[in-house]
């Protein structure tokens, strides 16, 4: 038999990321392409009830790696750990979400066993035993097809958003297993002193449903609470183009572009907001995009499934209203 | 206060890309070239450092063909002591962990206390070549900071990780190596009398030899993926153009949201 497909969840504060599901719908597919297990391993601190719902996701086994020193990413213990259990298991493939853990991690694996990486899929299959997937490049304008030369380890980052998330079986429930970690905290060159959440509870934009982006078109920094509105009737969250976060309107955390944050919302609409082509690489692979300007000739109609050429001050607001009505009456 | 900045030159974001006739790289033939925008903070960073302290060296090195001279130049231009550009035919198509392979050779017979590179390069949108440096040279890393602060006494640095949704606060011992986010600093131009010093500055070039390379291991035989193809996305088509009064053209998004997009 085939090695089996190892994916990693991600956990945040005791939380999964949605990302970890569909990391391990993924793998869940792979492995049966490979007719090979499923393994999936999550590391953090007082998990136990995590590690008990992924037991319902399909996998034929979860390894955790349960101590104090995992609770919060600490790029030395995650490397040491997870390089034991790659170790352990031998997988073939090894998936991760390409956040700001798995992209972290990831390439230190890589480099530690020697294998090979490809960040940022979003579209992997097996040719034979081998890896093969498509990623995009240059900021998006261009995609590459890649493929892996050997079958050992081959570790894949996965785009967040695109691949299609495990479901719930409780018919097939998962062994677990405990991983030990026997790392010391004073052995750690990397201590982490501080978590500090954003300013307020902003959804993360690379997780959300639904944007609401505003640009230089919205003139001034109080008019973003309109975009903020519409947004929260949505249950989605709040987008800025760069000349936004460049004049000091709104903060960094919101920036969607090639600078800023790659999202793939199934709704962006793009308020005042003219799509320059470092805009489009955060964004363009939306599901649908609503684009709201007063500029006819903005390169964001070009790519936009909906526009509306117009005053964006008239238009928001009764987008608001309407979405209102709508969403009571359902 | 050794201060080693990587860099990489890559196409410039605003150049229109196209496919070359192989249909495994784009088209090189015409385009201008920069150095990668997040490398550029890590330059910046490397100077403010240095000036804070008020001693040290900033070595910057890149990796690449006999046009990456240009790139090397603007970082001395910057202000940047020392550069160093690794240039062979047998590095060219590495991957990722060749090109840290090779950076790792080069790097490990210099002194070194904080290694500074973008987070990815805007061209291969990779991220990882800096990660697999520290793991090569044994160093622990931070990646995404937009700020540092250096303990000179303790040997150790504070820095904030921007992630998706926090920042961490981090301490490190030195010698590290991290990886700038945008946001970190505002890179400063070259100044003329920076230009002119620019061309009496150190500049070394070193070839695979000299580094004691395997060529099996790096460049195109040492890559462990291969492209086997490139192409531009197909175009995302425009949509509808929704006319008419403001009141009814939001009532139509709206209802064309839920029923033909099924996104409400």
């Amino acid at each position: 038999m085939n090695k089996p497909v190892l994916a990693i969840a991600e956990q945040r504060e005791g939380t999964l990321r949605r990302i970890t599901f569909e990391v391990i719908g993924e793998a869940r597919r792979l492995a049966d392409k490979l007719n090979t297990e499923l393994n999936v391993t999550i590391l953090g601190f007082n998990i136990s009830s995590l590690a008990d719902i992924l037991r319902f996701h399909s996998p034929d086994k979860v390894l955790v790696a349960d101590s104090k020193i995992l609770e919060n990413y600490n790029s030395e213990a995650y490397i040491n750990t997870l390089t034991d259990v790659v170790s352990k298991i031998e997988p073939s493939i090894v998936l991760l979400g390409a956040t700001s853990i798995g992209k972290d991690v990831a390439p230190r694996l890589a480099a530690r066993l020697k294998t090979n990486l490809i960040s940022e899929c979003i579209s992997l299959d097996i040719n034979d035993t081998l890896l093969t997937a498509v990623r995009p490049i240059y900021g998006g304008k261009t995609r590459a097809t890649v493929t892996s030369n050997t079958p050992k380890y081959q570790i894949a980052t996965l785009r967040q958003n695109i691949f299609k998330p495990s479901i719930e079986n409780s018919s097939k429930t998962a062994i677990l297993e405990k991983i030990d970690t026997e790392i010391l905290p004073e052995n750690l060159r990397v201590q982490i002193k501080e978590i500090i959440p954003p300013p307020k509870t902003v959804v993360n934009l690379t997780e959300a449903r639904i944007i609401v982006s505003g640009g230089r078109g919205m003139k001034a920094p109080e008019n973003f609470k309109m975009l903020e509105e519409l947004a929260n009737i949505l249950g989605g969250a709040l987008g800025v183009s760069r000349p936004v976060v460049d004049a000091g309107w709104v903060g960094h955390e919101h920036h969607v572009g090639l600078t800023g944050k790659i999202v793939t919302p199934e709704l962006y609409i793009a308020c005042g907001i003219s799509g320059a082509i470092q805009h489009q690489a955060g964004m363009s692979t939306s599901k649908c995009i609503v684009a709201i300007n007063k500029d006819p000739d903005a390169p964001i109609f070009k790519i936009a499934d909906y526009g509306i050429v117009g005053d964006l001050f008239t238009i928001v607001p009764l987008l608001t209203e309407e979405l209102k009505k709508m969403l009571r009456k359902k | 206060m050794n201060i080693i900045v990587c860099i990489k030159q890559v196409p410039d974001t605003e150049t229109k890309i196209t496919i070359a006739q192989s249909g495994l790289d784009i088209d090189r033939s015409n385009i201008s070239y920069i150095v990668n925008p997040y490398d550029e903070n890590a330059v910046e960073e490397a100077l403010r450092i240095k000036e804070r302290l008020d001693k040290g060296a900033i070595t910057v090195i890149s990796m690449g063909p006999a046009r990456v001279t240009e790139a090397l130049r603007s970082c001395l231009a910057m202000g940047v002591d020392k550069a160093i550009h690794l240039k062979d035919e047998s590095f060219e198509e590495s991957d990722s962990y060749g090109t840290a392979l090779i950076l790792y050779e080069a790097i490990k017979k210099i002194p070194y206390d904080i290694i500074l590179c973008g987070r990815q390069a805007m061209d291969d949108d990779n991220g990882a070549v800096a990660i697999q440096l520290a793991e090569l040279l044994n160093l622990p890393h931070v990646s995404l900071i937009n700020k540092i602060e250096i303990d000179e006494t303790y040997c150790k640095a504070t820095v904030h990780r921007k992630t998706e949704d926090n920042i961490e606060i981090i301490e490190c011992k030195l010698p590290a190596v991290f990886t700038c986010h945008y946001g970190l600093n505002q890179p400063r131009y070259a100044s003329l009398p920076g230009i002119m010093k620019a061309r009496q500055k150190p500049f070394q070039e070193i070839d695979s030899d000299s580094l004691g390379l395997n060529k099996k291991e790096i460049g195109k035989a040492g890559s462990k993926l291969q492209v086997i193809k490139m192409e531009i996305p197909s175009a995302r088509r425009a949509g509808k153009i929704l006319e008419g009064e403001p009141q009814d053209v939001v009532k139509e998004l709206t209802r064309l949201l839920r029923e033909e997009a099924g996104v409400i």
